[in-house]
């Protein structure tokens, strides 16, 4: 369909074909100052974002937080961004260069690619992939890349150590995430992120199926490397981890990657369970649908920065044994008794019609159902906690019990064991 | 003739990843710069997937090669002794490699590029399928007792067999 050039906002590529440029070529540029201004949002975010940060981090703390530049110091990290523009750039002596200077920008890359798939209103969206949720899988394993990059190059034992741990996590913690994904992608029997949205019109995901909603939850605070999974900067061992060469800009690019991944993953999270932009009035003033998403990725960032400032890290092996030996086999049997779940509510006919899809109402059944599900999986879940914390404090008594026997130390036996 | 528009440039500059990437891995002294030149060259047929209007392809490729299997190289790499600075050319397996790549070469040019551009050829304009698969297609195809379940499920049981089997050897003798 040719496009009349009306105005030069909202039919650029056409105005740009009647002043004498290639169709193709005004296309392209077209596109491109739309993926310019998609890639820009996160980027200036990231600035507020550190701000709100570093407030809550300082009130969990009993602290006033940075309140000397501007408003309530909002603008202290305008005033970081141009410190750190300005400090001297250290490569290091036995660094590969190309890959060191590549890891920022790699890390960067992974992060915006996923906003292209995010969609902020029921009509804007950077590209309504088929298959989104697979986009944004294959994206976040690139961050993994990044940082293994960062960590072989700087030439750092502390580094590359850090760099270990990243596969050990970011892998691990990948297998959860995806088999969380799963389920809201069979309930909108879609992948493309739009679709998802519009399948949560009548009820959100994160009442149908809250198992997979706490699984991605738990799974993005590792994958983003927060607390308490913050292993891959471990600052008590691994002074910074991978990005301890890291100077000037380039570790700013890291830290601001860091905060927009967290902020990220959050929106994610608000887009696949909470309904995305919708709302009341969010198909007619599309705005509102993007102020809606907003409000939404606050209400589950916003615990996430006071769970950081709030619990210790934890041990790499209890983060292990966390994810393999609990977060996994939930999420597996969640996809299975999910997916019996839905085809037996289809079969029964309790699903609601295509027609009636976005009525409250009409998706109680299906709802109740699914949450019936859930029960079952949530019991499972806290029957195989039960039975691992048991095993492990008989294991601990029997010990300190020998312990007590061969040292005849009395004053060992602490009351745990008089009870078994 | 090659006709110049957009996506023929987008084909060429992905063109030029893959095989460049793909020289890079050969020739690179360093084996951690060649492990980065293989996921230049896999992104690149990541790429060409795209253009192949695949785009589940196209993401597998970057999840799986790119996320999974370069990852695992790179570890394996940097556990290994020496990585940089590699002074034997060849090894003692070259000639196998040989034979493989000239009949590759052999089965391509045979397969490919005589039917479509040698001398009774259909030349490119030929459609070579009038499918466009989508996603569902591909989902459905897989479950599809007329189709690929079988293939599928057999692939399945030996992931899975593959995995038990890796779980039994990582595990300590208890």
């Amino acid at each position: 369909m040719p496009q009349v050039c009306d105005n030069i906002i909202s039919t650029l590529a056409p105005c740009l074909t009647q002043s004498g440029m290639n169709p193709d070529v005004a296309q392209f540029i077209s596109i491109l100052l739309g993926v310019v201004l998609v890639a820009s949002f996160p980027l200036l975010l990231v600035i507020f974002l550190i701000w709100v940060e570093r407030k809550i981090a300082a009130r969990v703390q009993d602290r006033l937080g940075p309140n000397r530049v501007g408003p309530f110091g909002l603008f202290q990290n305008i005033a970081d961004a141009v410190k750190l523009i300005i400090k001297e750039d250290i490569t290091p002596a036995g660094a590969d260069r190309l890959i060191y200077n590549l890891a920022p920008i790699v890390a960067m890359l992974s992060v915006i690619l996923i906003w292209a798939v995010v969609p902020f209103t029921p009509y804007n969206i950077g590209a309504d992939l088929d298959i989104g949720v697979l986009y944004f899988v294959a994206i976040s394993s690139i961050g993994t890349l990044a940082i293994m990059m960062a960590g072989w190059s700087s030439n750092n034992k502390y580094a590359l150590l850090g760099a270990f741990r990243v596969v050990a996590q970011l892998v691990s913690y990948e297998v959860p995430m995806v088999l969380a994904l799963l389920v809201p992608v069979m309930l909108a029997s879609s992948m493309s992120m739009q679709d998802i949205a519009f399948a949560q019109l009548g009820m959100w995901f994160i009442v149908l199926t809250p198992v997979s909603a706490f699984i991605f939850y738990v799974s993005n605070l590792a994958e983003t490397g927060r607390a308490p999974f913050d292993l891959i900067e471990a600052e008590s061992e691994l002074v910074a981890g991978y990005n301890i060469e890291y100077s000037g800009m380039k570790f700013g690019l890291f830290m601001a990657n860091e905060f927009m991944h967290a902020f990220t993953a959050n929106l994610l999270f608000a887009v696949l369970f909470m309904g995305a932009w919708a709302g009341p009035g969010a198909t007619s003033l599309p705005i509102l649908g993007f102020i809606y998403l907003m409000i939404k990725t606050a209400i589950v960032y916003i615990p996430s920065l006071i769970l950081r400032a709030t619990v210790p890290r934890v041990r790499i092996d209890q983060m292990m044994a966390f994810n393999w030996k609990f977060l996994v086999p939930v999420s597996i049997v969640n996809v299975i008794v999910m997916a019996f779940v839905l085809k037996l509510v289809q079969v029964l006919g309790l699903a609601p019609s295509p027609e009636n899809a976005s009525d409250f109402l009409a998706n109680i059944p299906q709802a109740a159902a699914l949450l019936l599900g859930n029960v079952v999986v949530i019991a499972a879940a806290m029957a195989l906690i039960r039975g691992s914390v048991r095993k492990e404090r008989l294991s601990e008594a029997a010990k300190l019990a020998q312990r007590v026997q061969v040292e005849g130390d009395k004053e060992a036996l602490p009351a745990t064991v008089a009870q078994h | 003739m090659l006709e110049l528009n957009v996506s023929t440039l987008v084909f060429f500059i992905f063109a030029v990843l893959s095989i460049g990437g793909a020289l890079g891995v050969v020739i690179s002294r360093n084996l951690i710069h060649g492990a980065l030149f293989l996921i230049v060259s896999l992104f690149g047929g990541a790429g060409l997937f795209v253009l192949l209007a695949a785009p589940f392809m196209a993401a597998v490729q970057v999840l799986v090669y790119i996320g999974a299997i370069a990852i695992l190289i790179i570890f394996a790499v940097m556990l290994t002794r020496s990585m940089t600075n590699i002074r034997e050319i060849f090894n003692r397996q070259w000639w196998i490699s040989a034979v493989a790549a000239v009949i590759l070469l052999a089965v391509l040019v045979v397969g490919v590029v005589l039917p479509i551009w040698g001398p009774n050829g259909t030349q490119s304009e030929m459609v070579l399928s009038e499918t466009t698969a989508t996603v569902q297609d591909l989902g459905v195809a897989l479950v599809d007792g007329n189709q690929y379940v079988l293939p599928f499920e057999v692939a399945s049981l030996l992931l899975t067999a593959a995995m038990v089997g890796a779980i039994v050897i990582a595990r300590d003798n208890e």
